[in-house]
């Protein structure tokens, strides 16, 4: 059945040295054949969206797979705890992250007993889809693969398209990586029944699992796990080793012959893509209740031993790289491939749910990149680009900081997959320049968006405060009027009703009128002050000329009184560290 | 040669009135170059340019009245921007209007505050929650860092805090070749 598929291929690419066979040799080392380790930091945003609130505090006892961190809205996905023990701290720390920067993080002294939370199954078969997928997002299931997007939100079939294939991503293209391949190689029924669950949630048809050639023990495990099950729509397919044949674009487009054009997504042609990983955690999650608070991550690179481990989130990398054998000349972590991996700011940043790998670099074995010549416009790069852009242009605009130019050869197409750095024989650090476009751009959009809210908020302002005035205005040219009318009803002693306040404000009365007016509002103001001192006060609007009325020095006092307090308050919180001290 | 004369004065009077008429069924309310110029400008509403906000900036600027380098949250790049757009020569930024300062927002020490209400009428964008003698604080994300509510308060409790980077707005660093820097040479 293979045979007969027929296959299509993907432009561009690159063949660098594989490297797997090292890790891939020995089988995963589960979670019981593992120690603790001493303290699991566990940062409370690990996956695309919103970031999760903080359900603990410090001082707390957690349980093994208790939330800890709840999801911020739908497009987020919750954190559980890795083990029992107690909540020493929620507090920044530093995040597996390039920029070396913090992130809220619940730190957990395990107490060693390892004590589950209660858990049950989910019995999907007789529930909504709605329901499960809120599931699955309380069980902090996101995408495995590496971009971390929550899985939830994944398992929704197009509104125009129905869905007509699920494609399993078990390609994993990039050098070193051989989590994926150990995974099917030992768990492939539990990726089926995964597989099973997700092709339910999206009402496809069809499956196919996309596996590179370079992994015939994974491609044999597999077909057996989808013949055990005889089930003849879920396929295995080989597909031919070329970086990156694990895109989710490029493995649609290799295997299905459908390319998704720029600003579409592939679930409006019928195709979603999952990582088998994320098979495996959706079974997890749902046939037995597990959340996701662990994943296989490949340690290689200047490692004693490489291997695959089972790794619960939280660990620090050093402790779980300190398990496949340290070397002293080890001198960075790099977490993913040596192809699209960050380098990691320190050696104990935690594994997060994105670390699929962690590769200690040595000087021996990544020697420094050779110095950056000027670009000759070989084109090499647009040959090796698997998206199909021009590199070279992007970098051009990129490096003159003329962003709105980069945009126009779609940046935001380019999957940072590397293979134009890879191949420049100028050695430029090309992707180095698409993803500082790329944030600088964003930087500058979330900008622009302030700008326009704040102008929006100005011009509100500037309305009210318009309004505001012409409304005292009308209420003052009422006012006067009815006084007028008042002052001028016993003069001219006509018995009509007074009361109604006459339309026409301040008009250009004579001399007479004018007085008449101020006398008014002297006595007015005197018989309302004479009230005050006598009774208490009326409606807060009568108050207000009162206030007004009061003389200055007393204002002026009251002012330098609360002036006085608020500066001896500001001298003794100043005073106060220095006496502690 | 006289119905070439009546063909040639009938044409224009045709064009004439064809062209009266596009000009008032497609007027443009308001002028068009402010609204592109304002948009560039950063809606700080400081003052700083020596006007009283950015649209009266952008109105000048687009009279001529007013130069390019005059607003010092926009920085460099925005002047840049509004050199492109008014086709004028790129200046650095005029120092008598101020320094390009990182991003800051206000912050209300409340030990200090009394609760005067005067930063409130002073804030341009209504960032400031608070109401008479009651302690008023700010509001970070709305706070465009202007600065108009430090002058006002009487008990100087508003200091100016920058912004400080997360995870999710951190930027790239421009992958420029780095130059390391060599101590210098002593006398001897």
């Amino acid at each position: 059945m293979n045979a007969l598929r027929k296959l299509f291929t993907f432009n561009g690419g690159v063949k660098p040295a594989t490297n797997k066979a090292e890790s891939s040799r020995d089988p995963i080392v589960r979670l019981d054949q593992l120690p603790l380790p001493p303290q699991f930091v566990v940062p409370l945003h690990q996956s695309v969206g919103g970031i999760p609130q903080p359900l603990v505090t410090a001082g707390e006892r957690v349980l093994k797979g208790q939330r800890i961190g709840g999801s911020d809205g739908n497009f987020s996905s919750a954190i559980h705890a890795p083990t029992s023990g107690t909540v020493i701290a929620v507090e920044p720390r530093v995040m597996a992250h390039t920029s070396g920067l913090t992130m809220l993080s619940v730190v957990i002294e395990p107490d060693g007993k390892d004590e589950w939370v209660e858990i049950q199954p989910l019995d999907w078969r007789s529930m909504d889809a709605n329901a499960v997928r809120d599931w699955l997002r309380d069980a902090g299931v996101v995408g495995l693969g590496g971009a971390v997007f929550p899985s939830h939100m994944k398992l929704m079939a197009g509104r125009k398209t129905p869905m007509k294939t699920l494609v399993i991503n078990g390609a994993e293209c990039e050098p070193f990586i051989t989590c994926d391949d150990l995974l099917m190689r030992e768990r492939a029924d539990k990726i089926i029944a995964g597989i099973r669950i997700m092709r339910e949630l999206l009402g496809a048809p069809e499956v196919l699992i996309g596996i590179e050639d370079n992994k015939p023990e994974a491609i044999a495990t597999m077909t057996a796990a989808c013949t055990a099950n005889a089930d003849a729509t879920i396929q295995t397919i080989a597909v031919p080793t070329r970086y990156p044949a694990g895109g989710a674009k490029q493995l649609i487009r290799v295997l299905t012959g459908i390319e998704v054009p720029h600003g579409q997504r592939s679930t409006d042609y019928g195709v979603q893509c999952f990582n088998v990983g994320t098979a495996y955690a959706i079974h997890e999650a749902i046939d037995l209740g597990h959340p996701l608070i662990s994943r296989m991550v490949t340690i290689a690179g200047n490692v004693g031993q490489p291997r695959n481990y089972e790794v619960l989130f939280g660990t620090p990398m050093d402790f779980i790289v300190r398990q496949a054998g340290w070397k002293d000349d080890t001198n960075a972590f790099i977490m993913g491939g040596p192809m699209m991996g960050f380098r990691m700011p320190a050696f104990d940043v935690p594994v997060i749910k994105a670390t699929n790998c962690i590769i200690a670099a040595s000087p021996r074995l990544f020697a420094p990149p050779p110095p950056e010549m000027p670009c000759i416009r070989c084109g090499e790069c647009a040959r090796a680009c698997p998206t199909d852009l021009q590199p070279f242009e992007m970098y051009w605009h990129s490096r003159a900081k003329n962003f709105g130019k980069v945009q126009e050869y779609n940046l935001f197409d380019c999957i940072e997959c590397g293979c134009c750095s890879y191949v420049c024989p100028s050695h430029i650090p090309l992707v180095d320049y698409y993803r500082f476009s790329k944030t600088e751009i964003w930087a500058r959009e979330r900008q622009k968006n302030a700008a326009d809210e704040a102008r929006v908020r100005f011009e509100q302002r500037n309305e009210r405060a318009e309004r505001e005035k012409r409304e005292k205005a009308e209420k003052l040219a009422a006012r006067t009027a009815a006084a007028r009318a008042a002052s001028a009803a016993p003069a001219a002693t006509t018995a009509d009703s007074p009361t109604a306040p006459e339309a026409p404000a301040p008009t250009p009365a004579g001399d007479d009128g004018k007085k008449a007016l101020i006398e008014a509002a002297i006595a007015r103001a005197k018989a309302k002050k004479a009230e005050a001192a006598g009774t208490e006060g009326e409606a807060p609007v009568v108050e207000k000329p009162v206030r007004k009325v009061l003389s200055e020095e007393e204002k002026k006092a009251l002012i330098d009184a609360a002036l006085e307090r608020a500066k001896t308050k500001k001298q003794a919180a100043a005073e106060k560290p220095v006496t502690e001290e | 040669m006289l119905s070439a004369l009546l063909v040639m004065a009938g044409l224009a009077i045709l064009i004439g009135a064809a062209l009266g008429f596009a000009a008032l069924k497609f007027k443009v309310e308001g002028d068009p170059l402010v609204d592109k110029i304002d948009a560039i400008l950063p809606q700080t509403q400081c003052g700083q340019c020596g006007f009283p906000g950015c649209k009266p900036y952008a109105t000048a600027m687009a009279n001529g009245e007013a130069d390019i380098n005059c607003c010092p949250p926009g920085g460099e790049d925005g002047i840049r921007k509004l050199a492109d757009l008014l086709g004028r020569e790129f200046k650095p930024l005029n120092a008598e209007n101020g320094v390009e300062k990182p991003k800051s927002v206000a912050f209300i020490d409340e030990q200090t505050c009394i609760g005067c209400t005067l930063c409130l009428q002073a804030c341009p964008v209504d960032a400031i929650s608070g109401a008479a003698k009651q302690m008023h604080t700010i509001i970070a994300p709305l706070c465009t860092g202007c600065e108009l509510c430090l002058a006002p308060c009487p008990v100087d409790c508003i200091t100016m805090k920058p912004v400080e980077e997360t995870v999710d707005t951190w930027k790239w660093r421009y992958p420029a070749f780095q130059l390391k820097p060599v101590a210098a040479r002593t006398a001897a």
